[in-house]
């Protein structure tokens, strides 16, 4: 079942909220799996240097994640449902910016902070799908890019917390083809 | 013997060359393939432009750690590498082996194909005009 077929079809409202219905249960799976890993965050007893620099650009590509979604929210281009969506999935990069701000000053380290200006193809950016594309390739790369970071975490906490944003990323993406019309989840194994 | 000998080791030479060259054509990358594997590297990185990684176009020659207003970690400005095939090969199978203190906090591309696809990739992406090319 695709969003934007239901954002296009007014006969569809029952299914949108259905839709929607099963997203806010998907949500609070992923803000279960957050907190766990906030207890992960909070502890960082074995952590190195390395560690430091791994959750700094974690929290580099968060920071850019919530401003990607800003430029989709003000686009003009998200219909309601979607635009709702979008501020949700906005809403957990900030959490997750937030924990990994904290846990890196925690560690000694100095977080790193938003650019004041990203430079994303706003110009291909002409429809409700573009959007959406986008953002699926960023929730896509963050998967991996959170999956190549867990083997590497010298602290095993830190590791069992990037997992669980991972698994909250993968949602991302997974709700992000399935309102393209894509099969929601192509594959068995991520990489 | 000694004819016998040499016509074996010549044998063996020569599977070894075919051994060889079956290895290598193995590993040519195929960037089709690769630009799925890109997709990996989507979360910090573009082809045109600075993220949190910086931008892949320009890459091939190119000193690690030199592209204009990137904040690149100490290891990678220090770490004397020009990008070429062989060097991205070694950094890609194990960043943070390759380069100590690198920020691509990353465990690699381990397989060795996938690294050829990869790189295949970003060479052709580098000669297209996703790179202005």
């Amino acid at each position: 079942m695709s969003l934007l077929i239901l954002a296009n079809d007014p006969a569809a409202g029952l299914a949108r909220r259905s839709f929607l219905g099963k997203s806010g249960l998907l949500l609070s799976g992923a803000a279960v799996a957050l907190l766990s890993g906030q207890d992960a965050l909070a502890k960082g007893g074995k952590s190195t240097a390395s560690d430091v620099r791994i959750l700094n650009t974690a929290l580099g590509a968060e920071l850019e994640a919530i401003a990607a979604y800003q430029v989709g929210a003000e686009s003009g281009l998200l219909e309601k449902p979607v635009l709702a969506l979008a501020v949700t999935f906005q809403g957990h990069h900030k959490k997750h910016a937030e924990i990994l701000s904290k846990t890196i000053a925690k560690l000694g380290g100095k977080p790193v902070s938003a650019k004041e200006k990203y430079g994303f193809p706003s110009e291909t950016l002409k429809t409700q799908a573009d959007v959406l594309r986008f953002a699926a390739t960023l929730e896509k790369g963050a998967v991996s890019a959170y999956l190549g970071a867990v083997p590497v975490f010298g602290d095993r906490d830190l590791a069992k917390a990037a997992a669980s944003i991972l698994g909250d990323e993968a949602m991302h993406w997974a709700i992000l083809r399935n309102a393209l019309g894509e099969a929601p989840v192509p594959s068995a194994f991520m990489s | 013997m000694p004819r016998l000998a040499r016509a074996i080791a010549a044998v063996a030479l020569a599977l070894a060359a075919v051994a060889a060259a079956a290895k290598e054509a193995e590993l040519q990358g195929d960037p089709s393939a690769g630009k799925a594997i890109y997709a990996r590297c989507l979360a910090c990185h573009a082809l045109a432009y600075d993220r949190t990684g910086p931008r892949h176009c320009g890459l091939f020659g190119r000193r690690a750690g030199s592209v204009k207003g990137f904040a690149y970690s100490k290891a990678m400005k220090r770490s004397r590498i020009v990008w070429n095939e062989k060097t991205l090969d070694r950094f890609l199978a194990n960043p943070l082996k390759a380069i100590p203190g690198t920020a691509m906090g990353y465990a690699g591309v381990v397989d060795r194909k996938e690294r050829a696809d990869l790189i295949s990739y970003l060479k052709q992406a580098n000669e297209s005009a996703l790179c202005g090319k």
